[in-house]
């Protein structure tokens, strides 16, 4: 028997969520006052979540490891957020995005919480627009759209190519306001470097001050953690350089099973690696692809310039390969195919590893003006990294590590399997099956934030009897004793390699073993070469200077630490899954013309993994997936 | 991944170096050698911070995150300059190919009162979240939405809005004023929601509580040199700080005559 209960509620999956939503207990005003909840993560699904609980009336702690609220990594998303507004006037709808979503997810998410995302995406815009988010408008007034990949109709809603920043201050500034009514209190440059449970309930936290090194106990009647993604396993990605998977790793490690590990998005369109010093690599932003042209020599090694080769010898890939969806076909599908001709030989520029993403047709089309306007500060971004400018010399783009739609495992009330303990935007694995379409973590993060957690917590609160518990409680004082042992011991090895090379290493070999393409020789060297790289760090790595202030080298050493174990995980959980789907391609499971080859019959499933201590194997469960209201098939962009 | 068209350069670093915001601070020099100019400023200086990492030195302490010059977290003045000698740039997207072999640089922290030292070129910046939580929002709880297109905004004033709301909160601006004034973020915030309808409820005394909270802060008072607008990576317009100024005027002039009206 599966341990994991999803808690849909059943019933018609339309009214699912008003149903689920009128069936819900209600915490009364005068009581809502007396519950304090912890929100760990302040990017959008923990500032809209903190915002939100502030404004009902609970006592809100909210904590991040950034200096400040406005620096979460959500502050880089670029290029919009989807909503199904129908705007357009051309047959979008609630059906439409989440079918759009189920399918582009290559059908390995849960039918009901996808319906939802899909319903609560309208208030979405609504909400923001009245926050005074600056969102595009047309001359006429209203709101503009633009079109992203895995979709045919104009949904995505943006502001010029800072989507993420302008929703991000709109939701900081929310929390702000709570903050100054004294709703929430912010705890800003605090690590989460363990949950307390009492009596098998998330009762609290334990962090780090990066200021002072002190290790702070902080308690609340439900935890609720927005901590983000797990790109960073691989060194080299877009996310920002605090993204980490610690948080979420040491939940895993009290009882949270996490889900689908091993699906991670490789976006098609980043700037290419150009050195060894690089310490991450920039997105361009998808919604280029609206107006670039993808493409990459016919012939094999032509080092001609880009100018010199005429259009008859030119490869539109993706226009050739899939003629309904062209340039925005999905973000897995899209970056295969760059591997492929990088593979074949066709690769451009001084490296060969990268493809073209190309204006010219574009800017002689709409004018260089109408390009500028659209995506001038993208160009800009681009020009400043390479020193090559786009309008004049075709991008080189490459695939790189970008987001994971695997993560605690949370039911359809967003609650992980332990209880008390909710997962929020990125950090959770609900909503985008095995490959996530473009501008739906922003929608995702939102409506968790929003529109979710404000009701499931409640109805969690008002049916467990919540004990006040203090911080000198001895769960607290173990996990406080857990944190400092792990850091005494970092800090006790002073070995001789910077934890920058053990984090470099590792992502190579999660890179080459576990990265666009896996295969059972590659994930079992993978899962060899991990864990000697393991002992070797905890033998040998080095971090300067002490742990009672603030020590940027420590702050990395752990969080490389829980990468280690992660990558271990992932690879487990690649090399378990005997199909390719989404982002998770096995040479093995393909269809003759190269696209993922799904195993219904037996890979239906999410996997979700459960700690069972130190050096143990962790044991896989299953949720499985059952599709009433789309049909299984076989997703086709052709 | 990999490929490079850049070349090698060696450069000297005069990096300021201070433990605490309690202890002195001192420059200290450092050798940076082989620096692609493919890297970027903090690449460079993450090789530099490698090589003392290996001696088991303190590697020098800096803020920074996204990389891409969105977040604000990154800032530190070099040669004199607010982010570097890039205009509109952070120095996350500064990148080394700026520079000559041989130059020499100096690099220190903001300094402002406002922004303490925490350590190295880190400060404390925290001053400007709590001059957004004393009115830099607009007062509307989650659920309370009507449809998003029942509120046209001309595009002309959307666009002004969008360009205030650009900020990133860096900090370049009163790090390059002879008076460590932060009118250019606060009058970008102000500016950002007195453009919106949504924005005109609140718009006197958000105006007032903000600038009352960022005198209580110790920052200086603007003088208007522009020196924040050129400073600033995302080119903040010192009209802004204009259309706070009347913003303040109005509500002042208003509040006197005990008339409830919207403007001057
Ligand atoms: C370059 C880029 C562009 C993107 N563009 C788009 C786009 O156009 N559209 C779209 O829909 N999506 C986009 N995405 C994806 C999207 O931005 C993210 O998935 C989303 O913003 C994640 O939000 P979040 O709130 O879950 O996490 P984050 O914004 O990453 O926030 C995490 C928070 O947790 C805190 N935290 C982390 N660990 C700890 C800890 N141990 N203790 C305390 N606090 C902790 C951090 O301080 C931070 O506040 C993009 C992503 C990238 C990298
Ligand atoms: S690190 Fe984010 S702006 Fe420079």
């Amino acid at each position: 028997m599966s341990k994991l209960d999803s808690q849909t509620p059943g019933g018609p999956i339309e009214s699912m969520w008003d149903d689920h939503k009128f069936h819900m207990k209600l915490v009364n005003p005068a009581n809502k006052r007396k519950h304090n909840i912890i929100v760990v993560g302040t990017g959008l699904a923990g500032a809209s979540a903190a915002a939100a609980l502030g404004e009902m009336g609970y006592n809100v702690k909210a904590f991040c490891v950034h200096e400040s609220p406005r620096r979460a990594h959500s502050v880089a998303a670029q290029g919009g957020i989807n909503a199904a507004k129908n705007y357009k006037n051309d047959g979008d709808s609630v059906n439409r995005l989440f079918y759009d979503t189920i399918k582009g997810g290559d059908f390995r998410a849960r039918e009901a919480n996808v319906y939802r995302l899909a319903q609560v995406s309208a208030n979405i815009i609504d909400h923001c627009v009245a926050q005074g988010v600056p969102l595009a408008r047309e001359y006429g007034g209203l709101l503009s759209n633009r079109s992203f990949g895995g979709a045919q109709v104009s949904r995505t809603f943006y502001a010029r190519g800072q989507t993420g920043q302008q929703l991000l201050i709109g939701a900081y500034q929310a929390m702000m306001r709570q903050v100054d009514k004294k709703q929430v209190t912010l705890f800003t440059r605090r690590e989460m470097l363990d949950l307390v449970l009492v009596n098998g309930q998330a009762k609290g936290i334990v962090v780090r001050n990066l200021l002072t090194g002190a290790i702070e106990s902080y308690e609340a009647d439900a935890v609720v953690m927005a901590t983000g993604g797990y790109s960073n396993v691989f060194f080299l990605s877009t996310n920002a350089m605090a993204c980490a998977v610690t948080a979420a790793w040491k939940a895993h490690k009290r009882g949270a099973f996490f889900a689908n590990p091993c699906y991670t998005q490789i976006h098609p369109t980043c700037i290419p690696v150009a050195g060894d010093m690089q310490s991450k690599l920039t997105l361009m932003s998808e919604s280029l692809r609206n107006d670039g042209r993808v493409w990459v020599p016919k012939m094999q090694g032509d080092k001609r310039h880009p100018s010199q080769i005429p259009e008859n010898e030119r490869d539109y890939y993706l226009e050739r390969v899939y003629p309904s969806f062209g340039n925005l076909a999905p973000r897995d599908v899209s970056s295969r195919q760059a591997k492929y001709r990088v593979d074949e030989g066709r690769g451009v520029g001084p490296s060969g590893v990268a493809v073209y993403l190309d204006f010219k047709d574009a800017i002689n089309r709409l004018g260089k003006a109408a390009i500028s306007e659209k995506y001038g500060n993208l160009f800009e971004m681009y020009e400043k990294i390479t020193g090559e400018n786009p309008y004049e010399m075709p991008m080189r783009i490459y695939p790189a590590p970008h987001y994971t739609m695997g993560g605690l495992w949370v039911d359809y009330n967003l609650m992980s399997t332990i209880p008390g303990l909710f997962v929020l935007g990125e950090a959770n694995f609900s909503d985008h099956g095995a490959n996530r379409l473009g501008a739906s973590a922003l929608m995702q993060g939102l409506a968790d934030g929003y529109f979710v957690i404000p009701y499931t917590i409640g109805n969690y609160l008002a049916n467990h009897k919540t004990e006040k518990i203090s911080t000198t409680h001895d769960s607290f004082k173990e996990a406080e004793n857990r944190a400092k042992s792990e850091i005494s011991k970092l800090m006790a090895v002073k070995g001789s390699r910077t934890v920058d090379s053990f984090h470099k290493e590792l992502g190579r070999i999660m890179w080459e073993y576990c990265g666009m393409s896996r295969n059972k020789d590659g994930l079992a060297k993978a899962l060899q070469q991990i864990p000697k790289l393991k002992e070797q760090f905890w033998n040998d790595v080095k971090v300067p200077g002490d742990a009672n202030y603030v020590n940027p080298e420590l702050e990395k050493a752990g969080r490389v630490a829980d990468f280690l174990e992660l990558g271990e995980l992932m690879c487990h959980d690649a090399l378990e899954r005997q199909e390719s789907c989404g982002g998770h391609f096995r040479d093995e499971f393909q269809t003759p013309d190269g696209e993922a080859k799904r195993d219904d019959e037996n890979f239906c499933h999410v996997a979700a993994w459960e700690w069972n201590g130190e050096g143990k194997k962790q044991t896989r469960h299953k949720e499985e997936l059952k599709f009433e209201n789309i049909k299984l098939a076989q997703r086709s962009y052709k | 991944m990999g490929g490079s068209n850049g070349k090698n350069i060696n450069l000297k670093l005069k990096v300021w170096r201070q433990k605490s915001g309690k202890e002195a601070g001192h420059f200290a020099e450092y050798d940076a050698v082989g620096v692609s100019t493919d890297a970027s400023f903090l690449e460079m200086l993450d090789q530099v911070n490698e090589k003392l990492v290996a001696k088991g030195e303190e590697p020098i302490a800096f803020d920074h995150d996204c990389r891409e010059g969105i977040c604000g977290t990154c800032g530190f003045v070099i040669n004199g300059n607010a982010h570097g000698p890039m205009k509109g740039t952070t120095v996350c997207q500064l990148h080394m190919r700026k520079f000559n072999n041989g130059e020499t640089i100096t690099i220190e922290p903001w300094r402002a009162k406002a922004f303490p030292v925490i350590k190295d070129l880190m400060v404390d910046r925290t001053a400007f979240d709590r001059i957004i939580s004393s009115g830099g929002f607009i007062s509307v709880d989650t659920g309370n939405a009507q449809d998003a297109n029942c509120l046209p905004i001309p595009k002309p004033d959307a666009d002004a809005a969008f360009s205030a709301a650009e900020c990133i909160g860096c900090g370049a601006c009163v790090a390059s004023c002879k008076n460590a004034s932060a009118s250019l973020f606060v009058a970008a915030k102000v500016s950002h929601l007195s453009h919106l309808p949504q924005g005109q409820v609140e718009r006197k005394e958000r105006v007032e509580r903000m600038v009352a909270q960022m005198e209580a802060e110790g920052f200086g008072s603007c003088t208007v040199t522009g020196a924040c607008s050129a400073a600033c990576p995302k080119g903040i317009s010192l009209t802004n700080i204009a259309r706070m100024n009347s913003e303040l005027l109005c509500s002042a002039l208003t509040k006197k005559e005990g008339v409830a009206g919207d403007g001057i």
